[in-house]
């Protein structure tokens, strides 16, 4: 670490507003303590810590006894805008995410209108600018209208300014073998990758929760694991034989983490993630029949749990992505068959990776950057997040107490959904600060004013 | 008792306090004058987003002998049928003064629901949630088998059901009736065994307290008693889970010559309402040995049981 080099000239395009940033004694990644200086958009210098002195103008941040980790990404967002704005929009999502670490999040295709064209990924792209928390990537449809039926025009939205490049009908699964077949070998044009909701539709029709031992006494349909299991199965077989790269969804099977690490083995181009949920809670707690724990797919037992913990840390499953899907209270506040699926998660999914992962010795935070952060900024092709806390890279970070604990209260949560699983839990772990591009958007754990002035770098 | 939710609710006392009361119920009923001033100014609401006559029916009656008021919301004609949700009318019904209410819901967990949502405190009756429970059915089957098998026996009330030898016949996976069976019949010391075609046992019924058999003629020989659920016709064909009625009915059926299998002590029960020719045949259903007719009566007694407990059971003790 050198602490001579001449600081990258702030004042940068689309950055002269932000004074500098000095971070002093975080913990780098969890290890040694170090000044990190920010400006122009930039980690302008590091030192050990207590070494940089402050330039004027610049803001210090006291980060003693922080962890430093980059910016967190997250490859599996529901932003519902546009269509439901009654569960969320892109300012509330936005707003929850740069509160949860996160400095780039991948908003899902299943709004209303579908994101299955380049004017809607447009938007949604528009929107994130224009909020200006976190930097909103869009996921376009794979199928028109979600259908399953044919290719949205995949290329249109890949060259359109939102640049996708992960496409997924998320909420369906591209079961047509032909047309993943296709979608696969189409989107390489691309550099793009398929992230693939893995349901096998028959085998689910009505399924309310895993099947299994729980479901049995509940009287509730059972979506059984080889229903995921198959699906990735042969999609990993598809991808084998086009020689594209497939990302697989919310893996929640001991089963599936198997097929995986055999693909993995064999050298197929796969990445799966994870979600917070399926690492911590198991399918015991729908014995209440209350709807906050009916997601998709659904809570797996405690051996899947163990299984899901392992996958990610030898790194058989890559990433841990939220798949935060806010729905309106009344979604939820019925009777189990008539309640919507899917929990929030972006303001809590790092602290259930502390939880599940970190507190038992299974990651360390390195490796925890490497799960939220570089793996998925590298799925999505995100070539400015995920990078390393170093100088010369882009200044996107988070700064985490460790030592904080806390239960979770969804009313006190920036998304508009309520719809938490933790509520009354006691997390570990606070993001205290959440940088984007050397702008201090999360300060002490609260939004840095509601109203930031304008997007970094907006035309 | 707050809410009568599930079979397993219920502790062995329990079950037996509810069954004894239920007796005392019954010698009532045999009286000219059936009405007890129990439960008088007390509002049981019968609220029934399903429909299914013979149990609205055989809790009005049971309330309105307990001289309760009752309101009956049922599928057709009310606010139910026009998709108001199971939130809205319980918050009606908090607002209307009910004492208790008894649930009929398609949806597995709905009595669960309206008991701890924290919609109203009002005290619920489970009267049949989805293909989970149906806690008084289970309860009705084991007072009727609980009279037979004393009547033949002897002995003491609380110990008649210990290793009574019980098989649950038809579609278990669908069965809210065979899931409150085996939980109370356990409770209670029998021994049941399931028998159906494996593709309506639910994965998982391995771990329930009870054994499992695909061959009826093999279990028939040693049981007191054979329940056949009903099953339903759209579960063959496009539901796939057997290939056509014949074949049930061969395999699963309880027809006359499986009757000769049974010993001659053993008793036929069904829930009601039978498929005459496909789970039963008329032979079976209208052998001495068939309960079904007493099985009704008897749900009347029973539920004024719970109804009793639930609503004067705690001023009672
Ligand atoms: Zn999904």
């Amino acid at each position: 670490m050198s602490t001579t080099d001449t600081p990258a000239p702030t004042g940068a395009a689309g950055d002269g507003a932000v004074p500098p940033v000095l971070v002093r004694r975080a913990r780098l990644l969890g290890g040694e303590e170090t000044d990190l200086l920010l400006a122009g958009g930039r980690v302008a210098r590091t030192g050990p810590g207590g070494s940089l002195e402050a330039p004027d103008g610049a803001r210090v941040v006291e980060a003693a006894g922080l962890v430093a980790l980059p910016g967190l990404v997250d490859l599996h967002t529901h932003l519902r805008e546009p269509g439901r704005e009654d569960a969320e929009t892109v300012r509330t999502g936005s707003r929850a995410a740069a509160l949860g670490g996160f400095t780039a999040v991948h908003a899902m295709a299943n709004t209303d209108p579908v994101a299955d064209t380049a004017g809607v990924v447009e938007q949604v792209w528009r929107l994130g600018r224009e909020v200006g928390l976190v930097d909103v990537r869009p996921v376009g449809a794979v199928t028109v209208g979600l259908a399953g039926e044919r290719l949205a025009e995949l290329g249109a939205m890949a060259t359109s300014a939102a640049r996708v490049r992960v496409f997924s009908d998320d909420g369906r699964c591209v079961h047509d073998p032909v047309l993943m077949r296709r979608a696969l070998e189409y989107v390489r044009s691309v550099d793009g990758v398929v992230a693939q909701h893995a349901q096998d539709p028959r085998l689910t029709e009505g399924a309310q929760m895993h099947e299994g031992v729980v479901s049995s006494v509940l009287g509730l349909r059972g979506w059984p694991a080889v229903a995921e299991e198959a699906v990735i199965a042969r999609d990993v077989l598809l991808a084998d034989h086009v020689g594209s790269r497939l990302h697989v969804c919310h893996v929640s099977t001991a089963g599936s983490v198997e097929i995986l690490r055999w693909a993995k083995a064999r050298g197929v181009d796969v990445t799966a993630e994870v979600t917070p949920h399926h690492l911590l809670l198991t399918d015991e707690l729908v014995r209440g029949y209350d709807p906050v724990y009916k997601v998709n797919p659904p809570l797996r037992t405690r051996a899947d749990v163990e299984a899901l913990r392992e996958a990610v840390a030898d790194g058989t499953v890559d990433v841990v992505a939220t798949d935060h899907a806010p729905h309106p209270v009344e979604d939820k506040d019925c009777e189990w068959a008539a309640a919507a699926m899917g929990m929030t998660g972006l303001e809590t999914a790092l602290s259930v990776v502390q939880e599940a992962l970190v507190e038992t010795g299974l990651l360390g935070w390195a490796d925890v950057a490497r799960v939220l952060s570089s793996a998925p900024a590298r799925i999505g092709r995100l070539e400015d997040h995920g990078r390393p806390l170093a100088e010369g890279e882009p200044a996107h970070l988070v700064l985490v107490d460790p030592a904080a604990r806390r239960p979770v209260t969804p009313e006190q949560h920036a998304t508009q959904g309520r719809n938490s699983p933790y509520r009354g839990m006691e997390l570990p772990g606070r993001v205290v600060a959440t940088v984007l591009r050397g702008r201090p958007v999360v300060l002490d754990g609260a939004l840095v004013g509601d109203e930031p002035a304008g997007a970094p770098g907006a035309s | 008792m707050r809410h009568l939710l599930s079979a397993a609710d219920l502790s062995r006392e329990d079950a037996l306090e509810l069954l004894d009361v239920a007796e005392e119920m019954a010698a009532t009923q045999a009286r000219e004058i059936k009405k007890l001033p129990t439960l008088r100014g007390r509002t049981v609401v019968n609220l029934f987003f399903e429909d299914s006559t013979r149990t609205r029916i055989s809790f009005e009656a049971a309330a309105k002998r307990l001289s309760a008021d009752v309101i009956t919301f049922s599928a057709k004609g009310s606010s139910v049928s026009k998709g108001e949700s199971l939130k809205d009318t319980a918050l009606t019904l908090q607002a209307m003064g009910a004492d208790a209410v008894v649930l009929r819901h398609s949806a597995s967990g709905a009595a669960h629901r309206l008991a701890h949502a924290g919609w109203s405190g009002v005290g619920v009756l489970n009267a049949g949630d989805g293909t989970h429970e149906h806690p008084t059915q289970a309860l009705l089957d084991a007072f009727t088998l609980r009279r037979r098998l004393a009547e033949r026996a002897g002995g003491d009330p609380a110990r008649v059901l210990e290793g009574a030898r019980v098989a649950v016949v038809g579609d278990v996976l669908h069965s809210r009736v065979a899931r409150s069976n085996v939980l109370l019949l356990e409770t209670l010391g029998a021994d049941v065994v399931l028998v159906a075609p494996p593709t309506l046992l639910p994965v998982g019924v391995g771990t329930w307290p009870c054994r499992t058999s695909w061959d009826l003629d093999a279990v028939l020989p040693d049981v007191d008693a054979v329940m056949v659920l009903r099953v339903q016709r759209e579960r063959m064909g496009g539901g796939g889970f057997f290939p056509s009625a014949q074949e049930y009915t061969r395999r699963f059926g309880l027809d006359g010559r499986r009757l000769r299998l049974l010993p001659d002590h053993a008793l036929v029960m069904h829930p009601g309402p039978m498929n005459r020719g496909l789970e039963i045949s008329a032979e079976a259903a209208d052998s001495p040995r068939s309960t079904i007719v007493e099985q009704v009566a008897n749900g009347v007694a029973v539920r004024m049981a719970a109804l009793y407990l639930l609503l004067a059971g705690e001023d009672a003790a």
